[in-house]
């Protein structure tokens, strides 16, 4: 493993609750590793386990479901 | 339009004060065809409420609860926010008022201002944030708090040095220095006060050494301590030395229930609430153990499940102390030192590191000026002065008021207020209804069902918010190679007014049929975009927004590569979505123009009439022979109000009303339909004939009854009664009653034990009353009121005060050493135990009078048919205990009185009119629009497995008369739980297809990290 290895996360985030959180996370400019994508959906409910096995076989390192 | 021209009245409503009240009234106005200026003298709406961390008895946090109310009233087509206005006066009556306005200069024209904050860090002066209760700093540009509505900045000119840095660093043009105060007027038919209250200063107090011992700080400034966007970012410091505080004491009635120093007699009627939230919350917020105590006189939790909540209190180690502290003395470097006689009488001291004032409203100067200004009386504790049965009227017919100015109060009982008065101005105006209104006229939508994807990107710079971190130029020449991309640009503000009339012709020009924005977040934005979608005749669902500032350039702000590499792969994934959009249909159903209310007590009475008087037709069912419910057996409320006349009145009112139809001895035997199209099946009349309604919107207000005590010799000895029963005396046969020399009263029978854990909220105040009467028809008559705490909340407290002063004596009992009531011989007897003598006394007693619970009626069949939740007590549960306390969870269905839970009958009637304001707003529309993002069901190929009827957390899917799942769209919250759960595949939802996250997920994975 390289020293400067950061995970690469994959984050499914509820459009009522954790999406609005990390969007204040950036109006109070709270600082996080670029290494994070986030894709939002209406429910965390609505997160189909494909998905998350997707991620995962794609080279994701972790995933989160948020909600 | 002509009928405006009939009528004098203006439809249009002026609300003053733009706190959680002042929302909820304009927000029900505008919804129900009314124009509504909200004025509010500060830059930014959202009053005390947007200071609070958390909020009792829910732990919700308050900002997450009341921002999307701040987004809804800033949005809202028919509400005109006007901040930094006060108001100069008022002329003319109800019905058409002219308001006279003086418009403070907030020199950011927020016609321009993005709210991107440049100025704000550009700028060098600071002054102190009285948002954050003065414990940090701001800048004299700034923004109130970071959800601020408007979302705009201002200058604070009193410390602005003129530098004019903000000016150069301002690329959107938005400064203006030379900004003046502007008078100005407008016509109105009614108006609306919220404008709030202030809270207790305790400078006043030498005794708390509140300005010498920074430890010592008030309610609201350890809510600001607590919230995590506050001074200290959410961590439990205390103001010195920023150490983490071990042991905390709050001190309860600061500036309220005080007449030694202030002239507050009244009580607060939230600070025991709060004070236990923030002792709870803080424990939270600890690392190691935090010993909290709460110091007290009578611990006044009187409302819905709140006893439930001291409870958990209690056992979640917060103590309790029922004394006065006197002083606070400095200890040490910076700890407290607080001296206290306990309950044994005992004198005790004890070191504390923080101690919090739980401070009280306050009427400040500038509210009494203001009530002046507008010619409405006050009464003597400067709160405006209304009726017992006309709560949310004031002095001046055609202003109404709402919130704590009307008395102390929480906010589910502000909101409820809110919405009173919004129906009592819909009563007065109601012949006006939309003639001031704004209606958007759209363009048909283009059909694009045979066109290819012809993608257009446009990237932000935000100024240099987006553009500073994120290589724009780099993204938008990336978004180029993108697959269907047909344009591409990069703004410097996407937005803006001038970008939006761009983007219109640029669509046009290239076909252009998805749109993709790469900016801030949809949560702000999205409704913007999509009305420019909709403007040039595109369906609003064609659009994806990337989300390149909150959730990349400004939490990524060292490392601007990475920051591109993500907002690339960001709108990659947002132009592969964005391609397979489909435009989703939404349709407008009828709402049937008829209410129902079930029960036609005072609070349903009350509710029918409203709506009537709104101009709907309303039908009442009452299950008994007479109408007036509870209130029948009451002849006097505390403050004098002749209840039986006041009834008769109402009574005769509601059934000479022509849109009123009155069902007595009815029965609700069927429900079904969805909001807007109801149909309820009654059994009428001894003959039991069968009526079926139909109806746009349901009001509940099925009442409460009073518990029968088996304690204490009731019913076998005539002498012991409940309080209702001794008002019927008192009423029937008081001159039997005058003979009495002493009366006992016995506080909390059948609530706040183990059955019955909840307060009855009325019982405290029924007894004061019952006993101050007696002593009025007999003022030798020994009267004795045995209690646990004496909730006389609010303004009630002048009661319990006057009672003191009658004689009238109070023994407090704690619950596990309750009074007794034996016989001997002919004689009744009442022992209990004296807390201050900590010895039984015995004493005999002409009457026996127990304050019995009221528990909720029998409405478990109702609630079954109508499918309602009713919390542990069978009191029918709103849909949110804070912001929405008359709805219930299924829409267009309003609850009121003593249904909700027990209440004074001037709360009654304030909820009653608030379900009336609600279910006008919501017949107003006289259409509903349907469809949109929601769930739709393959019949072809479902198998009725019940999977989605069992995880749908609304409750919607039902197996239809085709043996297959149906989702009403009308009811459909659009989560997508039942697309995710569905093991046959066949739900489908709106804007959310598995193809089209699939798109996101795989554009995703394409890129490389």
């Amino acid at each position: 493993m390289q020293e400067t290895y950061e995970p690469k996360i994959l984050a499914f985030l509820c459009n009522w609750c954790a999406y609005a959180g990390a969007d204040l996370a950036g109006v109070s400019r709270f600082q996080y590793p670029p290494t994070i994508r986030i894709i939002r959906t209406m429910c965390s409910g609505r997160v189909d386990p494909v998905y998350v096995v997707e991620g995962l076989k794609n080279g994701y390192d972790g995933i989160f479901v948020f909600g | 339009m002509a009928k405006s021209k009939e009528s004098k009245k203006v439809g249009a409503v002026m609300v003053v004060g733009g706190g959680v009240a002042g929302m909820q009234a304009s927000l029900d106005l505008a919804d129900a065809g009314y124009y509504v200026h909200l004025v509010d003298k500060s830059p930014a709406i959202g009053g005390i409420m947007a200071q609070l961390d958390k909020t009792f008895p829910t732990n919700d946090c308050a900002m997450c609860i009341i921002s999307p109310k701040l987004v809804e009233v800033g949005r809202h087509l028919n509400i005109n926010m006007i901040t930094n206005t006060e108001v100069e006066g008022l002329e003319g009556e109800a019905g058409n008022f002219t308001a006279k306005l003086i418009n403070h200069p907030r020199y950011i024209d927020l016609e321009k201002c993005t709210a991107c904050g440049e100025c704000s860090r550009a700028c060098p002066a600071t002054a102190v944030n009285e948002f954050n209760e003065r414990l940090d700093l701001r800048e004299a540009t700034y923004m109130t708090y970071p959800q601020a509505m408007p979302r705009g900045f201002v200058i604070d000119r009193s410390i602005c040095v003129g530098c004019g840095l903000c000016e150069k660093v301002c690329l959107a043009e938005a400064i203006n220095y030379d900004d003046k105060p502007r008078q100005t007027e407008m016509e109105v038919g009614a108006v609306i006060l919220a404008p709030g209250n202030g809270v207790f200063d305790p400078s006043r107090f030498e005794t708390y050494n509140y300005m010498d011992l920074p430890n010592v700080v008030t309610s609201l400034e350890f809510e600001r301590i607590l919230s995590a966007s506050g001074p200290y970012q959410g961590h439990l410091m205390r103001p010195y030395d920023r150490e983490e505080p071990q042991k905390i004491a709050w001190l309860q009635c600061v500036g309220s229930r005080d007449i030694n120093h202030c002239d507050n007699s009244y009580c607060s009627a939230v600070c025991c609430m709060y004070a236990i939230k923030e002792a709870v919350i803080a424990k939270e917020h600890a690392h190691g153990e935090l010993d909290t105590a709460i110091f007290f006189m009578d611990m006044r939790t009187y409302g819905k499940d709140f006893e439930l909540y001291y409870n958990r209190a209690k056992e979640e180690g917060v103590r309790f102390i029922r004394s006065r502290i006197h002083s606070i003395e400095p200890e040490g470097e910076c700890d407290l030192l607080l001296s206290y006689v306990d309950d044994q009488g005992e004198l005790q001291s004890e070191v504390f590191e923080m101690v919090v004032l739980s401070v009280g409203f306050e009427v400040g100067e500038e509210i009494i000026e203001l009530s002046k200004r507008l010619g409405i009386e006050l009464n003597q504790h400067n709160f405006a002065l209304t009726d017992t049965s006309t709560p949310v009227t004031t002095s001046r017919p055609g202003v109404y008021v709402c919130g704590t100015l009307q008395g102390p109060k929480d906010i589910p009982q502000s909101v409820m207020e809110a919405s009173g008065a919004a129906a009592a101005s819909s009563a007065l105006l109601n012949e006006v209804r939309w003639t001031e209104t704004k209606i958007k006229e759209l363009p048909e939508q283009r059909d694009i069902s045979e066109e290819e994807p012809r993608v257009g990107v446009f990237v932000c710079n935000c100024g240099i918010n987006i553009g500073g971190i994120v290589d724009v130029p780099a993204v938008r020449e990336y978004a180029r190679t993108l697959p269907n991309v047909v344009h591409v640009e990069d703004n410097l503000f996407t937005c803006s007014q001038d970008t939006q009339v761009s983007m219109a012709e640029v669509i046009k020009e290239k076909s252009i049929n998805r749109m993709v924005v790469a900016a801030c977040t949809p949560h702000t934005h999205e409704d913007l975009f999509r009305e420019t979608l909709l403007e040039v005749g595109l369906n609003k669902y064609l659009f994806e927004m990337a989300n390149i500032r909150n959730q990349d350039s400004w939490v990524h702000m060292s490392d601007p590569e990475k920051a591109t590499a993500k907002a690339k792969d960001l709108v990659r994934m947002s132009v592969a979505r964005a391609a397979l959009l489909e435009p989703l249909e939404e349709r407008m159903i009828e709402i049937k123009q008829r209410g129902l209310v079930i029960g036609g007590g005072v609070a349903g009475l009350n509710a029918v009439l409203n709506l009537a008087q709104q101009g709907f037709e309303v039908v009442l069912v009452e299950k008994e022979k007479e109408l007036g419910g509870l209130a029948r057996h009451l002849h006097r409320t505390i403050d004098g109000l002749d209840v039986q006349k006041y009834m008769n009145n109402l009574i005769e009112e509601v059934q000479t009303n022509e849109h009123i139809q009155v069902l007595t001895e009815a029965l609700v035997v069927g429900f079904s339909g969805a909001k807007g199209n109801f149909t309820t099946e009654v059994l009428v009349g001894p003959g039991m004939y069968e009526r079926k309604i139909d109806h746009g919107v349901t009001i509940i207000a099925t009442g409460a009854v009073e518990h029968k005590p088996n304690e204490y010799l009731y019913s076998e000895d005539d002498r012991v009664m409940t309080q209702l029963d001794l008002g019927n005396f008192l009423h029937e046969n008081s001159k039997e009653a005058a003979k009495w020399q002493r009366v006992v009263m016995i506080q909390c029978v059948g609530s706040r034990n183990e059955d019955n854990p909840n307060c009855s909220r009325v019982c405290c105040q029924g007894a004061v009353k019952h006993a101050l009467e007696l002593k009025e028809l007999n003022p030798d008559m020994e009267v004795i009121i045995l209690y646990r705490d004496m909730r006389m909340y609010g303004l009630l407290e002048d009661y319990y005060q006057e009672a003191r002063s009658k004689g009238i004596l109070f023994f407090r009992y704690s619950a596990d050493q309750p009074p007794q009531a034996s016989r001997n011989g002919d004689g009744l007897q009442v022992t209990f135990t004296d807390q201050v003598l900590n010895r039984p006394v015995q004493m005999s007693a002409d009457a026996l009078v127990l304050g019995s619970a009221t528990m909720a009626a029998d409405t478990e069949e109702l609630a079954s048919l109508l499918k309602l939740p009713r919390n542990r007590d069978g009191f029918f549960l709103e849909a949110h205990a804070k912001l929405r306390p008359v709805e219930c969870s299924s829409e267009a269905i309003y609850l009121c009185g003593t249904a909700h839970a027990p209440k004074l009958m001037s709360e009654s009637i304030a909820q009653a009119l608030a379900a009336a304001s609600k279910a006008g707003s919501f017949l107003a529309a006289e259409e509903l629009r349907v469809g949109g993002a929601v769930a739709v069901v393959d019949p072809e190929r479902c198998a009725a497995c019940l999977v989605c009827v069992m995880s749908c957390p609304y409750g919607v899917p039902r197996i239809n008369e085709d043996n297959v799942s149906e989702i009403n769209p009308a009811l459909c919250q659009g989560c997508g739980v039942c697309v995710s759960e569905c093991p046959g595949n066949t739900i489908h939802l709106g804007h959310c297809e598995d193809d089209q996250i699939s798109a996101n997920l795989h554009a995703l994975l394409e890129g490389v990290i």
